[in-house]
């Protein structure tokens, strides 16, 4: 399957691809009418790390996902390949919050927890998940492979 | 000192409606001139330090940005321009001479603008270039001169000299590593073997990891000899000895120490920390016959298989100068004009020394073919090469293929704010700061030269149509094939040219 892979080298820390994220999860079709005043909660957080290294952290959709494996109720399945969330089914219990290695499923304002399931259950209209999409440098491809994730 | 204050001559404009305070303006612009003002959750801008190289313009998310003329003027006046009094005001507060990059601005004749291409009508056809096959490889350096002999199998008999063969008549001109950064060179080196054309190392040396792409490199020995041994010359397809730049004919070039860091060191072969200073003359070189030393040494040194190319600023008796040069035994002349580029010059000498490439490469051309000796060397023209039609002018004048290089790093992202000499490139380019070179992907860099030399070989192909020519090399010198509009008869002839309507 095609996934997201983060290449740290070429990331330059714009952060464009926080904004593009939040922006494709917004429901709006305008990025200003949509982050204008707004203080973003993107599900791809980029790391400024010492030596001026910078990179994307989002959901690794990993091949044993622990998230998966330690919700309570179910919300958490893995659909082909990806790591999806039914929201419906989520009591909010953080239980996939602590278990994530990565950091990558946080608070959501609205409903409990939320996740990248790769621009899949969001209407954003780019074949290619919106922050690969817009990275300006190439830092974050969206490619065949194996999970990047070492678990 | 408040003589010293300069309003600036742009500003960033910001449209407030569309920022949503992402804040990417302000880490992508390496001059600062975007800050987020927390206590209005705001950004604003200082325009002063601003040298307008649409980073932020380009990469704004919601395009809240554009850069505008500042309007602020002096009273008018067509002597003493702005620009002119802003230039004196800087001298008198820092007593420097005032250095500069890119080409020059200054409104001289564009000749390729004054020069119209043909095309076919009725009595000889023109060709479709996308059913007929259409030959743009070019063999570049010199030629026997004599009818080739082929033997009884048809094979060519006659040794050639060695040569630079070329896929399509564009070679990415020198542009030392120091100069530009490892990236500009790997997507550059990658284009030209993708391609099939060449890149120049200019004066810096071949680093290390570019070594796999001798095949396509030219390796230049400047007058500073960065970088220059035995390896590095058997590397590369061909030498061109550096004696002139365009953009700062007569002068020699100025890396500061604090831009030879640990691998331009190594590449250059000098201490790190050290100035690398490049004489004005080569310090062995005061005549033709001299030069002529220099070209058999490193002919001999490299067993008479590569061409030698000798690189010349465009300047006053370039034609005479060129066919010293052809006697010297070089396989290639490339001819600078003054328009070319460069990543620092002194302002008055990029400004006001040279001529410009188009009057030197027909003059040159001519003169050689007056000598009977054109076809002892290849001949390029480089200096603000800007579209396919220049490739097309520049051929018909005479020019066996052009150099580009301000064209390659536009494509690169450069947007000509002219401030290389700063060492703070916000396109990663003229730059040595990792973070900022880190911007320039090579992967992205590589495919946009690709895609530029391929769109421009197609526009040449089709202009070759239209003229009712398949054969790039039926093109080379075919002034008849060009019209002057609003030259005078000095420029003209100089040109070869006649005026359009005759
Ligand atoms: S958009 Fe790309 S370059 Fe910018 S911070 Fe995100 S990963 Fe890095
Ligand atoms: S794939 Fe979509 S949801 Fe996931 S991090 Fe990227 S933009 Fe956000
Ligand atoms: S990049 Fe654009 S949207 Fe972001 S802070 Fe700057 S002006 Fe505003
Ligand atoms: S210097 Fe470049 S990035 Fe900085 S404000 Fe000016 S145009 Fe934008
Ligand atoms: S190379 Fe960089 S610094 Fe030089 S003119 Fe282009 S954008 Fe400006």
């Amino acid at each position: 399957m095609k996934r997201i892979y983060v290449r740290e080298e070429w990331c330059i820390g714009c952060h464009l691809c926080e904004y593009y994220c939040a922006f494709a999860n917004s429901g709006e079709d305008d990025m200003a009418d949509a982050l204008r005043g707004v203080k973003i909660n993107p599900r791809i957080q980029v790391e400024d790390a010492d030596g001026g290294v910078t990179y994307a952290v989002s959901c690794r959709h990993c091949e044993k996902p622990r998230c998966a494996e330690g919700c309570i109720t179910g919300a958490l399945t893995v659909i082909d390949g990806v790591i999806r969330l039914d929201e419906d089914k989520c009591v909010g219990c953080y239980t996939c919050i602590m278990l994530c290695p990565y950091g990558a499923i946080t608070p959501s304002k609205g409903k409990p927890v939320q996740k990248c399931e790769l621009c899949l259950s969001n209407g954003a209209p780019d074949a290619t998940p919106s922050c690969a999409a817009h990275c300006p440098n190439r830092a974050i491809v969206f490619e065949e492979g194996a999970s990047p994730c070492g678990l | 000192m408040i003589h010293d204050y300069i309003y600036p001559e742009f500003e960033v404009a910001r449209d407030y409606d569309k920022c949503v305070v992402c804040r990417a303006c302000e880490r992508q612009c390496a001059n600062e001139a975007h800050v987020y003002k927390e206590k209005y959750d705001k950004m604003t801008c200082i325009n002063e330090n601003c040298v307008n190289c649409h980073r932020c313009v380009t990469i704004c998310p919601t395009h809240a940005l554009k850069i505008v003329r500042s309007g602020d003027t002096y009273k008018r006046n067509a002597n003493w321009q702005n620009w002119i009094i802003n230039e004196l005001v800087r001298q008198a507060g820092s007593g420097a001479a005032l250095l500069s990059s890119m080409g020059t601005p200054e409104p001289y004749p564009v000749y390729w603008d004054k020069l119209l291409i043909n095309a076919s009508q009725v009595t000889n056809p023109s060709i479709d270039p996308l059913r007929e096959p259409m030959e743009v490889r070019m063999r570049l350096g010199a030629t026997p001169g004599t009818k080739p002999q082929r033997g009884a199998d048809g094979r060519l008999k006659t040794q050639l000299p060695p040569s630079l063969n070329l896929s399509v008549p564009i070679m990415f001109s020198a542009m030392s590593y120091g100069s530009i950064s490892y990236n500009a060179h790997s997507s550059l080196a990658q284009a030209a073997q993708q391609l099939g054309i060449y890149y120049n190392t200019g004066e810096g040396g071949l680093h290390r990891d570019f070594e796999q792409y001798g095949g396509n490199t030219i390796v230049q020995v400047a007058s500073g000899r960065f970088g220059v041994h035995q390896g590095y010359l058997d590397m590369g397809a061909a030498i061109e000895i550096k004696m002139g730049q365009g953009a700062k004919p007569g002068i020699g070039g100025h890396l500061p120490g604090k831009k030879i860091v640990e691998d331009i060191s190594r590449t250059r072969m000098i201490p790190e920390g050290t100035d690398a200073i490049s004489p004005a003359p080569h310090h062995d070189i005061y005549s033709i016959e001299d030069l002529r030393q220099l070209v058999y040494s490193l002919k001999e040194a490299t067993r008479y298989t590569k061409p030698v190319i000798v690189k010349i600023a465009a300047v006053h008796n370039i034609a005479a100068i060129a066919s010293g040069i052809a006697r010297s035994g070089a396989d290639i002349i490339a001819i600078d004009g003054f328009r070319g580029g460069t990543g620092a010059a002194p302002t008055r000498i990029r400004n006001s020394v040279g001529i410009p490439i188009e009057l030197a490469l027909a003059a040159v051309d001519s003169r050689l073919r007056e000598e009977g000796i054109r076809h002892r060397v290849g001949l390029v023209a480089g200096g603000s090469i800007r579209n396919s039609a220049d490739v097309v002018k520049a051929i018909a004048l005479g020019a066996d293929a052009v150099y580009i290089a301000t064209g390659a790093l536009l494509a690169l992202g450069c947007h000509l704010c002219r401030s290389c000499h700063s060492g703070k490139c916000n396109w990663g380019i003229a730059t040595q700061r990792p973070d900022l070179v880190k911007r320039l992907n090579p992967e992205i860099g590589a495919q946009r030269l690709v895609n530029l030399v391929t769109a421009w070989e197609r526009e040449i192909k089709e202009m070759m149509g239209g003229m009712g020519i398949n054969a790039i090399e039926a093109l080379r010198g075919n002034r008849a094939m060009l019209r002057g509009v609003g030259l005078n008869e000095t420029e003209l002839n100089i040109l070869g040219v006649k005026h359009a309507g005759a």
